[in-house]
């Protein structure tokens, strides 16, 4: 069934690449950070970051440690708000919106340590994701009337949630604690609730750490894919490799600055961010 | 015919599932079978006790296991709107007892006789209580909205100082008696409130204001059924009276029981255990937490002060600002904390386990002892006391230490607890945060 799946996904993506797909990166970006700026007492985490991600693509975010790649998430999502500068978000000014606000809007995110909910099971987990859920409302989650409607959104949403779950191979694990997970795991089921709540785009902080070659093949092929059908991301990756082969255009933010952004070509071989960056040692 | 045998049997099906739908039929008939056990064990000791204390007729016995019955009942509500706060949705909530006052005064001083001792509004008592499960739902409300957005620390703080802000107010000289708008009201300050009487005492006499000596003069048609049976059973019109209140109050707690299963196993529900997580992945995942946490604290609060109501209304009922002291909200929490947080089941155990066992059993075991052995020689220290087991009795049921040995029964109990089991008896059952079962899938593949 996997397997299907899989081979389904590389062929649909082979087929896309022969269309001419440029109609949706004429648009304007679907996400513009200008001048963000945030500082934890001595440390200014980022400084002045301005960049733009066009819909569609799959921009990669890269930089040494300390860069201020995760904090730039956290000032777009909302877990914090900006000392200055401003995030606009598919023409929306979202600076300083709280997350569950921005997550509406339809920007969501993942997390660079997995954020399970250790004590729900990993299908709980799943369910919890999608949006506007009928049975989130008070009223209709208590009174008689609403019981029938309530559980045949649980069934579809079930439904989702046992397709996400078998595309990430985490099908097996449906029914166990999400704190039981391997670290890989949690990365995946994290990645699996993302994918349920259908948001325009989606943030993903290291979303292959601690996954396994096979799966982050897979992974890609399927970010690849979503980003065919108009799915936006942003992916912040140490994996040169899979920057360089799927992520275009690349941006490198060093100590809180945009050091360089542009196609990953061109980033390989600037000069300042080799140094920056790669600290001088690179290979070819 | 055949409609009927439908309804029988939807509701035998309601019996087993009363999660209704996909709920899990074993673990829901295993809860029942606890429950059950427990209830049974419960009677049988208390049973034991009275027959072993100053046996005075089947009366008598049926009178005390009443008195653990109510206790048990109310334990078994607060604990299950404890839950809905703290172990689904992890608010803590100090302020439980102020909750409940709100509740019980509003009542009071809706239904209360505008001529009474304490005046109320004269309102139907319906009106009283709806009115005060609303006023603590308000209250509840208000409380969170300012410090849910801070950490949940500031919560408890807040809800702490809220409970004994109120507790003062009740009982303080300004608000025993005040006129608003040509209405005189009041709280009664430190005196007792004497409050309306219960709709078991408007349903079995004509006068059910008057007294109760008086009012059994006059009892209705279900009043005259009613005297008939505590003749056979030796009991007196009060202590009849007060047994069938306490099992009418089966039908709120069962109703108690049932919402907030529905909520438990709601998507509702799964917002709520997400946010007592880790709030940040609720949020992130477009979840409007704060939204979420007032709703379910304001709707624990006015649960709370529903079931102080309920309380209060049994017997004389009469209102007293010393029920409401800040003890009360940590005898809340150790029933929810024995039961196991997070589990309505648990919670139900947890209510009968501390109300019975520690809140009653002592007062039991002391009425057994001053029976079976002289303790009438009551020492001063309990250096004195131990020079025989029968001065150490004495010493230890004494009036005043047997407060002070229930404290300490709670105290090795929850000691043995964190040590043992640190999720409480049945912390680990928590039902499923879905309305549809989960880990099995409808068309498996083969």
């Amino acid at each position: 069934m996997t397997a299907t799946q899989s081979t389904e996904a590389t062929r649909e993506r082979e087929g896309e690449s022969d269309d001419p797909s440029e109609g949706t990166t004429t648009a304007g970006p679907i996400l513009a950070v200008e001048q963000l700026r945030k500082g934890f007492g001595g440390i200014q985490a980022v400084d002045g970051a301005t960049f733009e991600v066009a819909p569609g693509s799959i921009t990669g975010l890269i930089g040494p440690n300390g860069a201020g790649k995760s904090t730039t998430f956290d000032l777009i999502t909302g877990v914090y708000s900006p000392d200055s500068g401003r995030v606009r978000f598919d023409g929306t000014d979202i600076t300083g919106w709280r997350p569950d606000r921005v997550a509406r809007r339809g920007l969501v995110r993942s997390f660079q340590i997995a954020r399970e909910l250790a004590g729900m099971t990993v299908m709980e987990n799943v369910m919890l994701a999608p949006p506007d859920q009928l049975g989130e409302r008070f009223w209709p989650a208590v009174l008689p009337g609403f019981r029938g409607r309530v559980a045949e959104q649980e069934r579809e949403l079930r439904e989702r949630a046992w397709e996400t779950l078998e595309f990430l191979e985490l099908d097996d694990l449906a029914g166990e604690r999400a704190g039981a997970l391997s670290g890989g795991q949690r990365k995946l089921l994290e990645l699996a609730r993302v994918l349920m709540t259908e948001p325009e785009m989606i943030l993903l902080d290291e979303p292959m750490a601690g996954v396994n070659p096979t799966l982050e093949r897979k992974l890609l092929d399927r970010l690849q894919e979503l980003s065919d059908h108009g799915y936006t991301f942003l992916l912040v990756e140490h994996d040169m490799d899979v920057v360089m082969e799927h992520c275009d255009p690349v941006i490198v933010l060093h100590q809180g600055e945009v050091l360089a952004q542009g196609p990953p070509a061109a980033i390989k071989s600037n000069e300042r961010v080799l140094e920056a960056y790669l600290g001088g040692e690179v290979e070819a | 015919m055949s409609r009927l045998s439908v309804w029988l049997r939807r509701g035998l099906r309601a019996l087993r599932h009363p999660l209704g739908g996909d709920g899990d039929a074993d673990g829901a008939r295993s809860d029942l079978v606890l429950v059950g056990g427990l209830v049974v064990g419960v009677y049988a000791l208390f049973t034991v006790m009275a027959l072993l204390g100053p046996f005075d007729g089947v009366g008598n016995v049926l009178s005390q296991l009443e008195t653990v019955t109510l206790l048990v009942l109310v334990y078994v509500m607060l604990a299950l709107a404890l839950n809905l706060q703290w172990g689904y949705a992890g608010l803590l909530n100090l302020g439980v007892a102020g909750f409940m006052a709100i509740g019980a005064y509003t009542m009071a001083m809706l239904s209360a006789a505008p001529d009474a001792t304490v005046p109320g509004l004269g309102l139907p008592l319906v009106v009283g209580i709806v009115g005060g499960f609303l006023a603590a739902t308000l209250f509840g409300a208000l409380t969170a909205l300012p410090a849910i957005r801070l950490r949940a620390d500031y919560l408890a703080i807040v809800t702490l100082a809220f409970s004994e802000i109120i507790r003062l107010v009740v009982r303080s000289e300004a608000a025993s008696e005040f006129t608003i708008a040509g209405q005189r009201l009041g709280t009664g300050g430190a005196n007792t409130f004497p409050l309306p009487p219960n709709p078991v005492k408007v349903l079995l006499y004509e006068n059910p204001s008057e007294p109760l000596v008086a009012a059994v003069d006059s009892p209705t048609v279900a009043g005259d059924l009613m005297l008939e049976i505590a003749d056979v059973f030796n009991l007196s019109a009060s202590q009849a009276e007060n047994i069938l209140y306490t099992l009418l109050l089966l039908i709120p707690v069962g109703a108690f029981y049932l919402l907030l299963t529905r909520i438990g196993n709601s998507p509702f529900g799964r917002v709520l255990r997400a946010i007592r997580e880790d709030e940040l992945v609720a949020g992130s995942l477009g979840k409007n937490t704060r939204r979420f946490k007032i709703t379910t604290f304001a709707v624990g609060c006015g649960l709370m002060g529903l079931a102080a109501i309920l309380w209060q209304l049994q017997g004389q009922g009469r209102l007293s600002p010393g029920t409401f002291e800040p003890e009360l909200t940590f005898f809340v929490f150790v029933a929810l904390i024995l039961g196991g947080s997070g589990s309505n089941t648990g919670s139900v155990v947890g209510g009968i386990v501390f109300a019975a066992v520690l809140l009653e059993g002592p007062r039991a075991l002391k009425r057994v002892v001053d029976e079976n052995f002289d303790v009438s020689a009551d020492p001063d220290t309990i250096i004195e006391a131990s020079q025989g087991v029968e001065p150490l009795f004495a010493y230890l049921l004494s009036d005043s230490s047997i407060e002070a040995l229930r404290f300490i029964m709670l105290g090795v109990v929850l000691v043995y607890l964190m040590q043992r089991q640190p999720q409480g008896l049945l912390g680990h059952r928590r039902g499923q945060a879905a309305t549809v079962s989960l880990p099995t899938r409808e068309e498996e593949e083969p």
